[in-house]
């Protein structure tokens, strides 16, 4: 019989491989997750886990940075956060290191730059398909339609036009006015801000889980 | 200073890239603009790369632009800057704020966020894809269609659409990629 590893190397070396073997970012990342975790060494139950996948998606920064801080912090503490996000980064930071001390040579070589001209074309389009995915994906109602399409078109008319406006701003006011209107909601009595905003925090937390893991099942299914 | 730009510059992104990868574009390809990391071609081919390489995107992203701004230390202090707001925020939330996000306040703060940012990345997609289908970046500049490239887009479309509906499995961004890149040199090089 093989001794079990101590908990912190397990853990290490996990978040090592599912950095080193997770392309396309972030959401492909989460089926390997909760192989690695619920399946396998059973450190985390399923609710457990959707429970911070939800909390991962509402955070900001890199979805897999937000599950390797909170996986590593739940199974050994704040080293075990620290050990689980060095893990998850340092394959692609060593991989695009390296990549990047040979990358104007290799694109100066003259097919290489026709074949990147054609790659462009293809990144407008994942980013162009990330988006609709986004947007369709999106709770629906007056506000977030509004959002949308003022920040859609805002970007676009000031992008053609010049005029430097950062991207945070766009994001930050957003923020704000959502805020605003769940505060205006609240002097003015229930009614109008349970129907303006788009998710008011859940009920239960049976209903929040259902929701989710049906949305995981979902993102599994797309890969 | 270099490096203290790079830091501040990745850590502000890190802090209100909402909604994984993606979110994330937006406010990176206004950074390298708007700072002169990188043109909007080196910007997009890296996109491309950090796509096919292992690894969340956004942290490949940071450790290039880092890497060709200021060497190993600026590819270190990217990429620390854009890891540390999500290292703090979900440690604060696991070890004292559990119900961090069920406040109501903050949910409507990302009631308001959330469409931003799609709003966000399907303009950017909108803006690149003026520039490098049509020539157009800015009202002044003249129409200069690259049919070739709308050729490329119309052979993705249809690669995707089919994958799609006839082997009902959504096409992979590397054979995409891939494949783009095969077109490109074919389309650019040959003709």
């Amino acid at each position: 019989m093989k001794k079990p590893l101590p908990k912190l190397l397990s853990l290490f070396l996990s978040f090592l491989k599912i950095g080193a073997f997770t392309f396309g970012g972030g959401y492909a990342m989460i089926a390997l997750l909760e192989n690695e975790f619920v399946s396998r060494k059973k450190w985390l139950d399923k609710d457990e886990f959707l429970d911070m996948l939800g909390i991962g998606e509402s955070t900001p920064g890199p979805i897999a940075v937000n599950m390797a801080t909170f996986i590593g912090y739940r199974v050994a503490g704040v080293l075990g956060a620290l050990l689980a996000t060095l893990a998850v980064c340092l394959p692609a930071f060593t991989i695009i290191f390296i990549i990047s001390l040979f990358f104007d040579k290799f694109l100066s070589l003259t097919y290489v730059g026709y074949a990147f001209r054609g790659v462009q074309i293809c990144v407008v389009y994942l980013i162009g398909s990330a988006g609709v995915k986004v947007v369709k994906g999106m709770e629906k109602n007056l506000f977030s339609v509004l959002v949308t399409s003022a920040v859609f078109i805002a970007f676009i008319l000031l992008s053609l036009f010049s005029v430097t406006f950062s991207t945070i701003f766009y994001i930050l006011i957003a923020g704000v006015l959502g805020l605003t209107l769940y505060f205006i909601g609240r002097i003015r009595g229930k009614d109008a801000s349970e129907k303006a905003l788009s998710a008011p925090a859940p009920q239960s937390d049976e209903g929040e889980s259902e929701e989710k893991e049906k949305e995981a099942d979902e993102k599994e299914g797309g890969e | 200073m270099i490096y203290l730009t790079l830091f501040l510059v990745f850590l502000e992104i890190g802090a209100v890239s909402f909604g994984g990868g993606y979110g994330m574009i937006p406010m990176m390809r206004d950074a390298c603009l708007s700072h002169g990391f990188l043109t909007e071609e080196q910007f997009m081919d890296f996109i491309a790369v950090a796509e096919s390489t292992p690894g969340p995107i956004a942290i490949n992203m940071a450790t290039f632009i880092g890497s060709s701004q200021g060497g190993f230390l600026g590819a270190f202090l990217a990429t620390l800057g854009v890891i540390l707001p999500a290292f703090l925020i979900i440690l604060l939330i696991a070890a004292i704020l559990r119900n961090l996000l069920k406040y109501k306040g903050v949910q409507g703060f990302l009631s308001g966020v959330r469409p931003a940012v799609a709003a966000l990345i399907l303009a950017t997609a909108v803006v690149m894809g003026l520039r490098s289908i049509f020539g157009i970046g800015s009202v002044s500049d003249s129409f200069d269609f690259n049919y070739k490239g709308l050729i490329i887009l119309a052979v993705l479309v249809g690669v995707s659409l089919g994958s799609k509906y006839l082997l009902k499995k959504k096409a992979s961004p590397i054979v995409l990629i891939l494949l783009s890149a095969g077109l490109g040199m074919l389309l650019y090089g040959a003709f």
